[in-house]
């Protein structure tokens, strides 16, 4: 492993590091949802550098479940907060 | 020469997600947060699948890589305009810096 991967490696921790001290922080609840969403992203990025370095195939599949699992659920808390049915 | 543009287009991804995490962090208000937030970190995703890409191929590991790539394409702005939209029917109250506040004045002929 090239040291350049390691340096990706420590900045993408620190980015999870960043978006869950705005979920710990963040003034109104539409700042955690947007938190955690882009949390999501970060770890499907993290899936796909694993797979870089390890040539694995399953850390992509394991992207794409995270990618579809966390858009569920930032559109549930999306409608809650909105505070109407989910009918519409 | 493959591992190389791997490394440097994996590099982009991760500087442009690094900046929108920085903006998540510092910007002073929910929907300045999403604004950039949102675009950059799906910008850099493109890089970084793309990069995946690059390295394996078009073997399953790049096939199954553009298709999560299309499905952050999706799901990504259209779970962003339902959070900005929930918060703002919710009562978040723009930065007093703001300007301007379109989607209030539409709202409002209809209560």
């Amino acid at each position: 492993m090239q040291p350049i991967w390691l340096v990706y490696t420590g900045v993408l921790i620190l980015c999870c590091f960043m978006c869950l001290y705005r979920v710990a922080r963040g003034p109104t609840a539409p700042d955690r949802a947007v938190a955690i969403d882009i949390l999501g992203i970060v770890i499907v990025g993290f899936c796909a550098l694993f797979s870089v370095l390890t040539g694995k195939e399953w850390f992509i599949t394991v992207a794409i479940t995270w990618s579809l699992l966390s858009f569920i659920g930032t559109t549930a808390l999306a409608k809650y907060l909105e505070g109407r049915g989910y009918d519409e | 020469m493959s591992e190389l543009a791997s490394s440097i287009s994996f590099g982009i991804g991760v500087a442009f997600t690094f900046f929108g995490c920085l903006g998540l962090l510092r910007l002073p208000d929910v929907y300045n947060r999403l604004q950039a937030a949102t675009k950059c970190v799906t910008f850099g995703m493109i890089f970084m699948i793309v990069a995946v890409v690059i390295r394996s191929g078009f073997g399953s590991l790049g096939v199954k890589a553009i298709l999560c790539l299309a499905f952050i394409l999706l799901t990504s702005p259209t779970a962003a305009h339902a959070i900005s939209r929930g918060a703002h029917r919710s009562g978040v109250r723009l930065w007093k810096g703001s300007v301007i506040d379109e989607y209030l004045k539409d709202r409002e002929p209809k209560g």
